[in-house]
């Protein structure tokens, strides 16, 4: 099992992004792939920052892929999806009319924004040409090990949502807008303000959600420290962890420790709350629980 | 947040006739009594919610209903006692549970409106709401074939009278084209 | 005219659209299998097949939606599912899982095969990519689209579109969605259900109606004023921006519910080729007054009448509408 690194779900400064990729290069983590992965208004702020990104993740020997927007809807949208299949990397799907962009034959990785949930999908994906599907953070534990399974079998690696805010949901209408009493198309960028998104509290105070422009965060920090050694056992090839401000680089030696076995998983949680003071930690999906559930 | 919303317009327009609340508080017992002991399918169609308990609040009702659909069992209980043990409650007028019963109204609408309120386990009333709406039940009609001959005749003029006083809905409202 | 495709939660909900003007019904088996598995809802077989017959008498189409994701594991319940809707006579059913219509493009050839809104197809890619490599007929559009984007869409593809006019509104995108399971454990596209009943409280706290989801305090309302049901994304929250200025209110969406009346005939001109009424869930009599409405609005629109206005307002959730995305000011 090894690490990769998702997109940033965040809207990030040119510098913050430079600043991020640089410091991952030096991480324990396998890939990372890299695009706008929520509003196509934020990619003039960053992409210039890609090739340099790209070239210094390569440099330092990680496998690096391109996503797709996970909701694709604009003519600018479906151009830039088509514009990604042809820059040689690797592309990963995070909306599946995607592939109608797909070159024959290309290879291609799904991420867990695309809706695989059971063998029949990931068999024909796998037919299409999937190198590499993250599944959807909401299946439980029986689903990830019957996934991983016919992963194996399809030649496709199957991989899971190990750690951060976990995307919830994707819509027409940007709640950060909203909150400033601005439709989309007059933003003015607003989510730039929320690095770590904006978080949504219940009536009673209760922490509850994170909203991120059109997406829909979990509030709380999803990590599967706790359920490595069962991941491991039902075949999962790779464990997802999500950017997030602060210090990421130590979330990932913290799972690479976890994966090497040079951390007991019931120590996990102890250093993780070390690394994101404050922050809720939960893993109810896997456990067919609500996914909320904090972990104990 | 929500307004209060207006009562439908066709229970607004009178005021009940006096006497009518009682004697139909009486018919409804008889009815839903009925329904536990005869609709195979209601049953069928309450799944695993046919074994809970409903507790049915009517308040223009002198006593609480105890439904219990897989026992086919309705018992009436005093408001001055605690009332009894229940899975599910729910709570309102005459006119809004009539208007449920027939298919007058919609059960999200009265629920959404405020007229009925729920308690308890919310799924298992779904399940009586939907069993009852797929039931098409006619409180009349039932009613008749409870009395027989000859009074049936007698009975659904009477209904039809009462419904256009009181404002409630006594038959089944049929759909038309 | 446009085809009017109306809900069916129930046989009885099924006789009523029919009769009440109906040129299609969907509905769905009573398990997993289908988007509303509710308590007391939904068709047996047997119930199916007289309601096919019921609507096939009266030149009535019905549709089979058995639009969840098959558990991992568990593809024969779906399996059987498409092939028992296809044995009973259903005019088209309606899929989301790409595994799943891939199954019913090789197992049932003859089945006509319609796109789910729960695929959440939102533009002409992925609507061509679903058309050409499964010869999926027809697309229910996602409610994130403005009638702008539609019209464009229609320009490029084949296949017919559906999209919803009236019911209950998703403010994301279908299919695409976890927040109930995050709250619950169960969600649309796993389960069929979205912030069930299961999981709903109700209380009385402190001269407030409280409605929860889980642990999670979804609605409080004045006692008096009715408490809406909780369904996540139509709930009250608070939200502090890095400065500290703090919002409370409906932060995804107010519980309004999709009346897009006004808006059938710029859909007709977009080229949409039928609509459709959300509301399985829903009562007979919901279904009987909301179908006679939109048969009478399709039919002026189809003489180029003005659509009649605010008809059902009184059926709507919270007694407020709205157009939804397909103004774009909605977002």
């Amino acid at each position: 099992m090894d690490l990769t690194v998702g997109p940033i779900a965040f809207f990030w400064s040119a510098e913050q992004v430079r600043a991020f990729y640089r410091t991952l290069a030096d991480t324990p983590v396998q890939r990372v792939v890299i695009g706008e992965w929520v509003c196509s208004k934020r990619l003039p702020f960053w992409q210039h920052e890609i090739p340099a990104a790209v070239e210094v993740l390569q440099a330092a020997g990680k496998e690096v892929a391109l996503s797709t927007l996970t909701l694709i809807t604009l003519k600018r949208e479906r151009r830039q999806t088509a514009e990604l299949f042809a820059s040689g990397l690797p592309v990963e799907i995070a909306d599946l009319g995607a592939l109608k962009h797909l070159p024959q034959g290309a290879p291609f990785w799904v991420g867990p924004t695309v809706n695989v949930y059971n063998e029949g999908t990931l068999e024909w994906l796998a037919a299409q040409g999937a190198q590499r599907i993250c599944l959807p953070p909401e299946l439980p534990l029986e689903s990830v090990a019957q996934l991983a399974q016919a992963g194996r079998q399809a030649g496709v690696a199957v991989e899971v949502w190990g750690h951060g805010r976990a995307p919830l949901a994707i819509s027409g209408r940007c709640y950060h807008a909203r909150l400033h009493d601005r439709a989309k198309d007059s933003c003015q960028f607003v989510c730039a303000e929320d690095p770590d998104g904006r978080t949504v509290e219940t009536l009673e105070g209760q922490p509850f959600l994170t909203v991120n422009g059109v997406q829909t965060l979990s509030y709380t920090q999803m990590t599967v420290a706790r359920q490595v050694d069962a991941l491991r056992q039902a075949g999962v090839a790779a464990l997802r962890l999500s950017p997030q401000p602060g210090d990421f680089a130590a979330v990932t030696r913290l799972y690479a420790r976890l994966l090497d076995k040079g951390l007991d998983p019931g120590d996990a949680l102890a250093d993780l709350r070390r690394i994101q003071p404050g922050a809720i930690f939960a893993q109810g999906f896997l456990e067919g629980r609500p996914g909320a559930a904090p972990c104990p | 947040m929500t307004q209060r919303p207006t009562l439908p317009p066709l229970l607004m327009r009178l005021p009940p006739p006096p006497l009518s609340r009682p004697v139909l508080g009486l018919a409804l017992t008889a009815f839903l009594r009925r329904i536990a002991a005869r609709e195979p399918t209601i049953l069928s169609r309450l799944g695993p919610y046919a074994g809970s308990r409903f507790l049915l609040d009517v308040s223009d009702a002198p006593m609480l209903l105890l439904m219990q659909p897989q026992a086919r069992r309705l018992t009436a209980h005093s408001r001055h006692a605690p009332a009894p043990e229940h899975d599910a409650a729910i709570r309102g007028g005459l006119a809004a549970f009539l208007a449920m019963l027939h298919g007058a109204e919609d059960g999200d609408a009265l629920f959404f409106s405020g007229e009925l309120q729920i308690g308890g386990d919310t799924s298992a009333v779904l399940a009586l709401r939907n069993a009852l709406d797929d039931a098409e039940l006619d409180l009349t009609e039932e009613l008749a074939a409870l009395t027989g001959r000859p009074l049936d005749r007698w009975l659904r003029r009477a209904s039809a009278l009462v419904a256009r006083k009181s404002g409630l809905v006594l038959s089944r409202q049929e759909v038309m084209a | 005219m446009m085809e009017l495709v109306c809900p069916a939660g129930t046989p009885a909900a099924l006789r009523a659209a029919v009769d009440a003007g109906a040129h299609t019904v969907y509905c769905g088996f009573a398990d997993e299998t289908n988007a509303r598995n509710f308590p007391g809802l939904n068709f047996s077989r047997e119930e199916l097949a007289e309601g096919v017959a019921y609507a096939h008498a009266r030149g009535a189409h019905v549709l089979v939606a058995i639009n969840t994701f098959p558990r991992a594991g568990d593809q024969a319940l779906w399996h059987r599912a498409v092939a028992d809707a296809a044995r009973l006579g259903a005019d088209a059913v309606i899929l989301a899982d790409p595994g799943l219509i891939a199954h019913a493009a090789n197992a049932h050839p003859g089945l006509r095969l319609h796109l789910s809104v729960q695929a959440a197809a939102a533009n002409p890619d992925a609507i061509n990519f679903y058309a050409e490599t499964f010869g999926i007929r027809r697309v229910v559009l996602p409610r994130v689209l403005s009638v702008e984007e539609i019209t464009a869409i229609n320009r490029e593809i084949d296949v017919e579109t559906e999209v919803f006019v009236f019911g209950g509104l998703c403010v994301m995108a279908e299919g695409r969605c976890s927040l109930s399971s995050y709250a619950t454990g169960l969600s649309p596209n796993m389960n069929g259900v979205c912030s069930p009943a299961s999981h709903v409280a109700y209380a009385d706290v402190a001269g407030n109606h409280e409605a929860r989801l889980g642990d999670f305090l979804i609605h409080r309302t004045p006692k008096g004023m009715p408490v809406p049901y909780p369904t996540l994304c139509k709930g009250c929250f608070t939200s502090a921006d890095g400065k500290g200025d703090s919002q409370t209110g409906h932060i995804f969406e107010d519980p309004a519910s999709l009346d897009a009346t006004r808006l059938i005939p710029a859909l007709q001109k977009a080229g949409v080729r039928a609509l459709k009424i959300e509301g399985r869930q829903r009562s007979r009599a919901y279904v009987a007054q909301v179908v006679r409405a939109f048969r009478a609005a399709v039919e002026a629109a189809e003489q180029g009448a003005p659509m009649p206005e605010g008809l059902l307002a009184r059926l709507t959730e919270g007694q407020a509408a709205t157009t939804g995305a397909y103004a774009k000011t909605w977002r």
